[in-house]
C-alpha cells in the first residue's frame, strides 16, 4: 500500500479558452403544474361558498366595518393588547431571572408561578379575576401599628377592564418568562465573564451584554405570543370587556347579522395581525446584527427600490444570462489576475 | 520593588476536587509570569481567582497591595460589596481562550462600552480612545466589524484592546492562542510582546515556549494544584531541576 504512489492531481484551470457555458434545457415540473390547478380549482370553491352567496350580507359587512362601536371595541382590544403585553414582557423577565436565580426561595415561587398560570385554561383565569370580589370583598393598604388605612370595594375596583388586563397579563408573563429564560440560557457562560472581567456590574452585564443576545432568540416566539394575545383578548368577552368581539357580539344580538358582524370582528383582527407580522419581520432584522458575517438581505422594499433604480430594461437583459453563473467577463478577469 | 500580585498559599477546592493546594506567587509591577503546567493543574483557577471570578477557601491573595473580594478588620474578613469588586476587577484586564468578544458590537462597540458604561469616560473621548487601541493592536481599520467578520487573530487582538480601554495595571492571558490556527498566533503574540515592552505586568497562561523563552521574566510550572517549579525561563524551561518539569517539557517541545 504504502508503494503505490497515491494519485493527486490539482492544477490551476487552464484558462487559455474561456470554459463553456453551461446553457442547459431546464427540468420540466408537471406535477407542480397539476398542484397549482388542483389548488386553484378549491381555492375558487371556497371563494364561491363564501363570498358569491347569497346568506351573507357583504355590504352589511362593510358598513359595519368602521362603525364607531365597533372601532371602540377595536381601540379597547388594541390598549388590551399592549397593557397584557408590557406586564407580560416586565414580569416575565423578572419571572426568568428568578427562575435563573441562585437563591431557591425565588426559583420555587417562579417555578410555582409558571405552573399555575400556564396550568390552568385562559378562560378560566379571566372569570376568576372578575370574581376576585367574592373572595376579597374589600381590598386596602395602610401602615402596620398607626391607624392609617385605605381600603376599596374590590368590586369597584375590579373592572371588567382590570380583570382582563390582570388575567391576559398574568397568563403571558409565564409563557414570556420561559421564552426569555430559553433565550438566556443559550448564551455562552463566557460573555458573562467577559462582562464581569471588564468591571460591569452584574445587572449592567446583564443588561448590555445578556440581554441584547438574547434578544435574537427572544424576538420570533413574542411576536407569536403578541399575535395570539390579540386574538386572546377575545376570550375576555366571556365578562363583557366591551372589546371587539364584545361590541360585535352587542350589534348583532339586536339586528340578528350574527355572521356578518363576526367577519367584521374577524377581519379587523387579520389586519392587525398582518401589521404585528411585517414589525416583527423588521425588528427580527434589527437583533440580528452581527449575527452572521455576510450582510443581511435587503428588505422587501430595498428589494423594490433596487429593481426602480436598476431599471426594468436592464432586468429582462439579465434573464437571458443563466442567473448568477460566471459570465465571460468574470472569466476573463479571473485569466488576468492568475496570469 | 512594589508587588503587583502576591498569593500566599492560596487554596481552592470545587466540591471535593481541591484543584489549588496553596500557591505561593510574588509578581513584581512591570514584570511578565508564564504559567505552564498540564491540563488541569490549575492554572485557569489561579487567573480567574486573581480576579475574582472565583471566590479562594484558604489563604490570601493580593494584587497592588489589596486583598482580593475582602476586606480585613482587626483580623476578620468581611466580603466586599458587589460595587468594590467590580472596581478591583475593571483594574485587571482578562483575555480568554474563547476571545469573548460581544458579537451584537462592533469591533469598536467591545472596545468603548466598558470605558462609557463602566467608568462613565463620555463617548467621544471613548471613542477616540478606542480607535487609537484598536490601531496599536493593527486594527484601525476593523472598527465597524462585527466579531464574526473577523479572524480568530483578530478577534483575538480586539479582546486584548477591549481590556486595555480600562486601563488595567495588570493583564492576565489565558491561553489566547490556542484557539488560533498556527498562521494566526504570530500576530497575536507579536500585540502581546509590544505589550510586555511597554512594561505592562502580566500572568499568561501559554505553551508557546517560544514567547516564554523572550519575553517573561519568571516561568512558574504547576502541577496538580501545586507550583512545582518557578524560575528564570533559563532554569526552568532549559535546566528544569524537577522530574515532573523535564516530562512535562518533552511532551511539549
Ligand atoms: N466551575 C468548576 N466547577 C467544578 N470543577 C471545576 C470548575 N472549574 C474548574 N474545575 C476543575 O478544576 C480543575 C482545574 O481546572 P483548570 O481549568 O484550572 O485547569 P487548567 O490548568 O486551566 O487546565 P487546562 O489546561 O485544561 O485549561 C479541573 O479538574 C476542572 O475540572
Ligand atoms: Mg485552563
Amino acid at each position: 500500500m504504502g508503494e503505490t504512489p497515491v494519485v493527486v492531481a490539482a492544477s490551476r484551470a487552464p484558462l487559455d479558452s474561456d470554459p463553456e457555458l453551461i446553457r442547459a434545457v431546464p427540468l420540466k415540473h408537471y406535477g407542480r403544474w397539476v398542484g397549482a390547478v388542483v389548488t386553484i380549482l378549491i381555492a375558487a370553491l371556497v371563494v364561491r361558498l363564501f363570498v358569491v352567496t347569497p346568506n351573507i350580507n357583504w355590504p352589511k359587512v362593510g358598513s359595519y366595518f368602521t362603525t364607531k362601536q365597533i372601532l371602540l371595541g377595536l381601540e379597547l382590544t388594541i390598549i388590551l393588547t399592549i397593557v397584557g403585553m408590557v406586564i407580560g414582557v416586565v414580569l416575565g423577565v423578572v419571572i426568568a431571572v428568578m427562575h435563573l436565580s441562585v437563591n431557591p426561595v425565588l426559583r420555587t415561587i417562579s417555578w410555582v408561578f409558571i405552573w399555575i398560570f400556564r396550568g390552568t385554561p385562559l378562560l378560566i383565569q379571566i372569570l376568576f379575576w372578575f370574581n376576585i370580589a367574592l373572595i376579597l370583598p374589600s381590598v386596602g393598604i395602610g401602615i402596620p401599628f398607626t391607624d392609617w388605612w385605605v381600603s376599596s370595594n374590590t368590586n369597584t375596583l375590579v373592572t371588567a377592564f382590570v380583570a382582563a388586563a390582570i388575567a391576559l397579563g398574568l397568563n403571558e408573563a409565564a409563557y414570556m418568562s420561559e421564552i426569555v429564560r430559553a433565550g438566556i440560557q443559550v448564551i455562552d457562560p463566557g460573555q458573562t465573564e467577559a462582562g464581569l472581567a471588564v468591571g460591569m456590574k452584574k445587572r449592567l452585564m446583564f443588561r448590555v451584554v445578556i440581554l441584547p443576545q438574547a434578544m435574537r432568540a427572544i424576538i420570533p416566539p413574542t411576536g407569536n405570543e403578541l399575535i395570539g394575545l390579540l386574538k386572546n383578548t377575545s376570550l375576555v368577552s366571556v365578562i363583557a370587556a366591551q372589546e371587539l368581539l364584545t361590541k360585535a357580539q352587542n350589534i348583532y344580538a339586536r339586528n340578528l347579522l350574527v355572521v356578518e358582524l363576526l367577519l367584521v370582528a374577524a377581519i379587523w383582527y387579520l389586519l392587525v395581525t398582518s401589521l404585528l407580522m411585517w414589525g416583527q419581520y423588521y425588528v427580527e432584522r434589527h437583533f440580528a446584527r452581527g449575527s452572521t458575517n455576510r450582510p443581511l438581505p435587503p428588505t422587501p422594499f430595498q428589494k423594490l427600490r433596487m429593481r426602480f433604480r436598476r431599471g426594468f430594461p436592464e432586468k429582462t437583459r439579465a434573464t437571458d444570462q443563466p442567473g448568477p453563473a460566471l459570465s465571460q467577463a468574470d472569466v476573463r478577469e479571473a485569466k488576468g489576475s492568475a496570469a | 520593588m512594589t508587588l503587583m500580585v502576591e498569593a500566599q498559599r492560596v487554596c481552592k477546592s470545587f466540591g471535593r476536587n481541591q484543584v489549588l493546594k496553596g500557591i505561593n506567587m510574588q509578581v513584581p509591577e512591570g514584570s511578565v509570569v508564564v504559567l505552564l503546567g498540564p491540563s488541569g493543574s490549575g492554572k485557569s483557577t489561579f487567573l480567574r481567582a486573581v480576579n475574582h471570578l472565583e471566590n479562594i477557601d484558604a489563604g490570601r491573595l493580593f494584587v497592588d497591595g489589596e486583598l482580593v473580594g475582602y476586606r480585613e478588620k482587626g483580623g476578620v474578613l468581611y466580603e466586599m460589596r458587589d460595587k468594590d469588586v467590580c472596581h478591583q476587577r475593571s483594574e485587571i484586564g482578562m483575555v480568554f481562550q474563547s476571545f469573548n468578544l460581544f458579537p451584537h458590537m462592533t469591533a469598536l462597540q467591545n472596545v468603548t462600552v466598558a470605558p462609557i458604561l463602566v467608568k462613565h469616560e463620555p463617548a467621544e473621548a471613548a471613542k477616540a480612545e478606542g480607535h487609537a487601541l484598536l490601531t496599536r493592536v493593527g486594527l484601525g481599520e476593523k472598527a465597524d466589524s462585527y466579531p464574526r467578520q473577523l479572524s480568530g487573530g483578530q478577534q483575538q487582538r480586539v479582546a486584548i484592546a477591549r481590556a486595555l480601554a480600562m486601563k488595567p495595571r495588570l493583564m492576565l492571558f489565558d491561553e489566547p492562542t490556542s484557539a488560533l490556527d498556527p498562521e494566526l498566533v504570530g500576530e497575536v503574540l507579536e500585540v502581546m510582546k509590544n505589550l510586555a515592552r511597554a512594561g505592562m505586568t502580566m500572568i499568561v497562561v501559554t505553551h508557546e515556549m517560544g514567547f516564554a523563552r523572550e519575553v517573561a521574566d519568571a516561568v512558574v510550572f504547576m502541577d496538580g494544584g501545586y507550583v512545582v517549579e518557578a524560575g528564570s525561563p533559563q532554569e526552568v524551561l532549559v535546566n528544569p531541576k524537577e522530574v515532573r518539569t523535564q516530562d512535562f517539557l518533552s511532551k511539549v517541545l
